[in-house]
């Protein structure tokens, strides 16, 4: 083993984190679907998953092994090679393009190498997401094309036509933000938003000058909602019209792979939005001496959801509740603890504290959509898509532009 | 052999396999899958020379945004398998002398010009650079380009439009 590091020191220590953050993405992919179903029932007055360990916790497990042992079909007159092409395409794409995103400002260090927190910084990251995630429309339609079903074929068709017309909008929504960092690389685009307006304000996009991005940022998000085939925007599925859409002939674990690769595709876009218009990990309050408390926020945070956790869950209904609950209150309590009593550790997870915050508020912000959105007719999304989200992205880059070009006169 | 190398050859194999696919394939939608793999891997090739803007562009415009075009329309058409007639028998006949003509001034322009240095890959090109070029220094030509693509995409919706 160290003799391979030594060898190869860059593919070591890059394959290693592969394998980290591929875990950390595929846990946080099955506890998406947990967080969703809870928060659409509580939406709708229900309680949610429930049953399966406490709170419900243990589903996604059971919902994995569902999927892993259910029988797998493929229905007859399909085109073979195309139909078991797609599901590896739509999750393999939506896995990729974390490969470029930036979690932390610190480096990390691997075997004595010092290493950037994220797979790779490159200089075109952005260009190389738009990239994979332009791509992704392959696994939809082919998957759609390959059944050799109608109702799939219709799915397949809607979502080709609805992803090219939001690809355009999505892209020119963000040559604004691209025009005021100077950069493609997402590590630049979080640093040129550092410093604050008068000493408080952060200097993020969204509010900053010369032309605040809102409307950049409202381009980006309703284009990119459309783009992961979410509700409002989830018609190459609609279960009212056409069954299950694209995957409907998809059953076991080729269907888990695009529910997969679905949730990936809603963290990345999530990651984009905070990156290029919310500071990426740049905290919301000022580095002066006077919010020096802020930096125990985090802990705060650990330790009242640790605390939370222990007292409720030792009146839980089940046994194995009052064991876990409380055990894992305990963790997240001594976490905490952990991190007052190492200043290092806790100046470390700053960054990815408040990156991660602001993912998991978008990601809030998809669930809170498609529990209260209705669906679009066909014809409102091709009109969203071409006549308001396309001139609005179009005048955002324009007006961008020139302001920018006035302020270096 | 470096890892470039590897890389290289790993790439060419790839679009030379596409490309031959894509001739070979029967159905249009191997077809267009073929020369998506021809694109990809073109962008690969991009990027081992250093142009990594053209690398990522060459997969968002032709993978992403043309290929999809392509893919789209022959779900549309419901398009099933080709057969051959009497033309792609003609074009059998006509086509060999024609590649091995073409490979052959190939290969005499490729050997001249490995005499003159060849290809080599250069440090990556900035983006800003790319742009200073097209949107300074040859900016008339640029702009010419997109106006005749103006005009195409407006004779697209004219004949497109229905009569009224």
């Amino acid at each position: 083993m160290n003799a391979i590091v030594a060898e190869f020191p860059l593919l070591a220590v890059t394959l290693i984190k592969i394998v980290v953050l591929l875990f950390v993405v595929l846990t946080t992919l099955a506890y998406l679907t947990w967080f969703e179903r809870k928060v659409v029932a509580h939406i709708q007055t229900r309680w949610g998953p429930y049953r399966v360990g406490p709170h419900g916790l243990l589903q996604p497990l059971a919902d994995g092994l569902k999927f892993l042992f259910k029988e797998d079909p493929a229905p007859a007159g399909a085109e073979r090679f195309v139909y078991y092409l797609a599901p590896f395409l739509a999750m393999t794409l939506a896995l990729t393009t974390f490969a470029v995103i930036p979690f932390g400002p610190q480096d990390i260090r691997i075997f004595g190498q010092r290493t950037p927190l994220g797979i790779t910084d490159l200089n075109i990251g952005l260009l190389i997401l738009f990239a994979i995630t332009s791509l992704g429309v392959y696994g939809v339609a082919l998957a759609g094309w390959s059944s050799n079903s109608k109702y799939p074929l219709l799915g397949g068709l809607r979502s080709s036509a609805q992803m090219f017309s939001y690809e355009l909008a999505l892209t020119l929504s963000v040559v604004g933000v691209l025009l005021m960092a100077g950069s493609f690389s997402l590590r630049e685009i979080i640093q040129a938003q550092q410093g604050r307006f008068w000493g408080v304000l952060p200097r993020w996009n969204i509010i900053a000058g010369p032309f605040p991005q809102i409307i950049g940022f409202f381009c980006y998000f309703v284009a990119a909602v459309a783009e992961t085939n979410r509700a409002p925007f989830d018609l190459p599925e609609a279960e009212s019209e056409l069954v299950a859409g694209f995957h409907t002939e998809y059953a076991s674990f080729k269907f888990a792979m695009f529910f997969m690769g679905e949730y990936a595709n809603m963290i990345t876009v999530s990651c984009l939005a905070t990156i290029m218009f919310f500071g990426g990990w740049i905290s919301p309050f000022p580095p002066a001496h006077a919010w020096a408390w802020t930096a125990f926020l985090p802990t705060a945070l650990f330790a009242g959801l640790g605390l939370y956790l222990f007292f409720d869950g030792l009146r839980y209904e089940t046994l194995l509740g009052r064991i876990v609950l409380p055990l894992l209150g305990a963790a997240l309590c001594s976490l905490a603890v952990f991190f007052v009593l190492h200043p290092g550790a806790n100046a470390f997870v700053q960054g990815p504290f408040w990156f991660l915050l602001k993912v998991f508020l978008f990601l809030f912000l998809y669930v809170w959509a498609r529990g209260t959105l209705p669906r679009l007719r066909y014809d409102q999304l091709m009109a969203i898509g071409w006549k308001l989200l396309l001139p609005l992205s179009l005048a955002n880059v324009l007006l961008t532009s020139l302001l920018l070009a006035w302020r270096q006169k | 052999m470096t890892v470039q190398n590897i890389l290289f050859f790993v790439f060419a194999a790839l679009v030379v396999a596409g490309a031959v696919s894509l001739i070979l394939q029967r159905h249009p939608i191997h077809c267009a899958l073929s020369l998506i793999v021809v694109m990809v891997s073109l962008a690969g090739l991009y990027l081992l020379l250093g142009a990594e803007f053209v690398a990522a562009v060459q997969i968002i415009v032709y993978a992403g945004a043309i290929m999809v075009l392509f893919v789209f329309v022959i779900m549309l058409l419901n398009a099933g398998e080709e057969e051959r007639t009497n033309l792609s028998r003609l074009a059998h006949a006509a086509g060999v002398p024609l590649a091995l003509a073409l490979t052959a001034v190939l290969g005499v322009i490729l050997t001249k010009a490995a005499r003159l240095g060849g290809v080599k890959p250069l440090p990556p090109t900035p983006t800003h650079t790319l742009a200073m070029f097209l949107f300074r220094d040859y900016v008339f030509p640029f702009e010419l380009t997109s106006f005749l693509i103006l005009v195409a995409i407006l004779g697209a919706v004219v004949l497109a439009q229905r009569e009224r």
